[in-house]
């Protein structure tokens, strides 16, 4: 169905990196998330997919806590990073999110200079002992983001003044700079001229290495060519979740089918 | 539009609807017309009442930026000077001496005539005399030229404000003072320089020597103890209603009484310094400090509430982006909401100090409305302020004071001017695009 390249779609025997069991989330009375269950592996690049607000976003925000800042969520059941439980009182959530990086959908620079967008991390966290070493950690993070030809002449003018695909790979970059072990990626490539695509897709690729990437995208063929699983949401629930090449291939269920052969969505 | 005839647009649907709009068009083009007229006529009403109000303090008020000032040439007298002592002398009688050069036919060791001739001069005159003799004592033995103020009546008949054609019995001056005025304006030695009095010196009796000092330097301290008082705890308060209180009926009742708070008449935050910082805590009538803590409550919900509003307008993104890195919840707020809020603190806290700077009920209530001769040395001194010597002035009867209360509103005036535009620099300086 979908043409899948070799290579990057071998499963690896991996561990377990991420556990949700009966995640129900709410807003309010609005049941968003409903009864989901999954496992997401280390070395591994996880993509979410499904039709428009069927609750990709709200579980992807889950992993770090960012709905904790959402007055009317409310997260129940139970999530595990490495066996423990996230939602745990004695957790920090700021300790959690420096574990757990994040790029957001929309691209969201901080209104500061390019070089203090991706220092600010690293500084927060004292991951540098002096200057140079900072300089170090910003470059390689904005190669990494894949924007830093463009940007290394002029790293002391401002973040917003980019546009908003250079915008969205500065938040990349900004978010790999803190060495996170699980990056959370929500329509990273919404904003993207296919080359870009292209980079960042090279770069989700590079993470999986170290890191466990999830990314949410509407692009099918985003979804084939850089995970090795694959979650299909709909309404709220995890209708199916196995290999990419399975579920791109020879879905069980038939509703996978209808979405992404284009039928709903 | 008007060229596609019913039969080219093919549906009837879409000529009927289109006919709807075109109608539909001009009773909402007549509709936008009526509501700019509106506008313009009420803009143009708020206008020309500012235009009156501004037209006429300055027609009043232009007159105190000058002062009558006659030049005399002083003999200083040795043996009238006590050189033990130099500030006990007979300056007035140097004064009258020089005086009298110029009316050769009045005597002027008597003290009744002489009187006809010196109450052109201010009472302030010897004073101005002995301070040069005080400030450099070798001026004894000389003769000085020295340019003293006129008094008030002598002033108002050179400014034309006490009018010759008046019949006598009607006039502040007789026909008498007139002529010996006329004598020394012959002579050429009357002459209206700038009246830097108004700046320099603080209240007194004679408007010719009264001025704005002790209330500049009170205002000053007032708002000084307003500003290190209301900022701090405003933008705290603020910054832990909006960022880290939690919201529930508590945090509601807490919001709903700070806006209330923005609402009370300043009298009534004049009656409760009265009863807690002067009767209760003892604090000194009429002291800066009073009136700077009294203005402070008055300034803290206008701060606290433009904070807010403030804060409230920093995007969520912004946080999120700085929680996603793992920043606490104090690190986004003081490393990237509260620089981004900040313009807009700024303009709230400066619109709260102008409201404060003019603000006039309260600081009578406390006393600050006192006779006072001597600008203030500190916080603590008695003192008056700008709007409540605004405030005395109106309620003086000298003639002096008429121009003198306008010009003191002009005075005010300029600093409101003033701090306004800081605030609108600032807002625009710093307005964002996210
Ligand atoms: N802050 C919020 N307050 C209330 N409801 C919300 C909020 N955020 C999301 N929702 C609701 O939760 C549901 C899931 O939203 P979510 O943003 O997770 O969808 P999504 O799958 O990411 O969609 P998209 O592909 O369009 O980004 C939607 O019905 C949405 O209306
Ligand atoms: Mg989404």
């Amino acid at each position: 169905m979908y043409d899948v390249p070799h290579g990057r779609n071998e499963v690896a025997v991996t561990d377990v990196k991420i556990t949700a069991r009966n995640v129900q989330v709410y807003y309010g009375d609005t049941h968003a998330i409903k009864d989901v269950n999954v496992e997401i592996e280390s070395n591994t690049v996880t993509a979410f997919i499904g039709p428009s607000g069927c609750g990709k976003s709200t579980f992807l925000r889950c992993i770090n806590r960012m709905n904790d800042t959402i007055d009317i969520c409310r997260v129940e059941g139970d999530i595990r990073i490495d066996g423990d439980d996230i939602y745990d009182k004695r957790v920090d959530p700021v300790q959690l999110r420096a574990k757990v990086g994040m790029v957001f959908q929309k691209p969201n620079p901080f209104p500061k200079s390019i070089y203090d967008n991706v220092a600010y991390g690293p500084k927060i966290h004292g991951m540098a002992r002096n200057k140079a070493e900072l300089d170090d950690i910003v470059e390689r993070a904005l190669r990494r983001g894949a924007i830093w030809d463009e940007v290394k002449d002029r790293l002391q003018s401002p973040g917003t003044g980019l546009s908003g695909g250079q915008q969205q790979r500065l938040c990349i970059a900004r978010a790999v700079a803190t060495e996170p072990e699980v990056l959370l990626m929500d329509e990273p490539c919404s904003a993207l001229d296919p080359i870009a695509t292209a980079q960042v897709e090279e770069l989700i690729d590079e993470l999986r290495q170290n890191y466990a990437v999830v990314i949410v995208t509407h692009s099918m063929q985003q979804a084939a060519r850089v995970s090795q699983k694959t979650a299909f949401f709909h309404l709220g629930n995890l209708v199916e979740y196995d290999d990419t090449t399975k579920i791109f291939t020879n879905p069980e269920d038939s509703r996978t089918e209808s979405y992404i052969t284009g039928r709903i969505g | 539009m008007t060229d596609i005839t019913p039969e080219q647009t093919g549906s009837n649907r879409s000529r009927s609807s289109t006919e709807l709009v075109r109608q539909s068009l001009a009773r909402r083009n007549r509709k936008q017309k009526v509501l700019q007229g509106f506008g313009i006529a009420a803009i143009f009403f708020a206008l020309s009442m500012l235009v009156i109000l501004v037209g006429s303090l300055i027609s009043t008020g232009y007159p105190a930026f000058t002062q009558t000032h006659v030049e005399l040439e002083v003999f200083v007298d040795p043996e009238e000077v006590d050189t033990e002592n130099l500030s006990r002398g007979n300056y007035d009688d140097m004064i009258a001496a020089s005086l009298g050069a110029y009316f050769p036919d009045v005597d002027m060791s008597s003290r009744i005539a002489s009187r006809e001739v010196t109450q052109v001069l201010s009472s302030g005159a010897q004073l101005k005399l002995r301070d040069r003799v005080l400030a450099d004592p070798s001026l004894i033995g000389e003769t000085i030229t020295i340019k003293v103020p006129a008094s008030d009546n002598f002033d108002q008949l050179n400014k034309g404000l006490i009018k010759r054609d008046t019949p006598e019995e009607n006039r502040r001056l007789n026909d008498a003072a007139i002529a010996n005025f006329d004598t020394l304006d012959a002579a050429g030695v009357i002459s209206a320089p700038l009246n830097t009095t108004l700046i320099t010196s603080a209240d007194s009796r004679f408007p010719e020597l009264a001025g704005l000092k002790g209330a500049l330097v009170g205002s000053f301290w007032a708002l000084l103890v307003c500003f290190v008082i209301s900022f701090p705890l405003g933008i705290g308060a603020a910054i832990y209603l909006e960022e880290f209180a939690p919201k529930n009926r508590l945090s509601d009742i807490i919001e709903i009484n700070i806006n209330n708070l923005a609402a009370v008449p300043s009298v009534v935050f004049g009656l409760l310094a009265l009863a807690v910082f002067l009767n209760w805590f003892g604090m000194p009538r009429s002291a800066p400090i009073v009136g700077g803590l009294t203005l402070a409550l008055m300034t803290l919900p206008t701060i606290i509430i433009a904070t807010r509003a403030a804060l409230k307008a920093v995007p969520p993104s912004i946080r999120e982006a700085a929680l996603g890195v793992g920043a606490s919840k104090q690190q986004v707020v003081f490393h990237h909401v509260l620089p981004l809020a900040m313009p807009g603190i700024l303009t709230g806290t400066i619109i709260g100090m102008a409201q404060a700077l003019g603000e006039t009920a309260p600081l009578l209530l406390i006393g600050m409305n006192a006779f006072i001769t001597s600008a203030p040395s500190g916080p603590f001194d008695s003192a008056t302020a700008l709007p409540t010597q605004i405030f005395i002035w109106a309620d003086s009867p000298e003639r002096g004071f008429v121009s003198r209360t306008s010009a003191a509103i002009l005075v005010l005036l300029t600093f409101l001017i003033f701090m306004n535009a800081i605030a609108i620099y600032l807002r625009s300086r710093f307005e964002r695009k996210w």
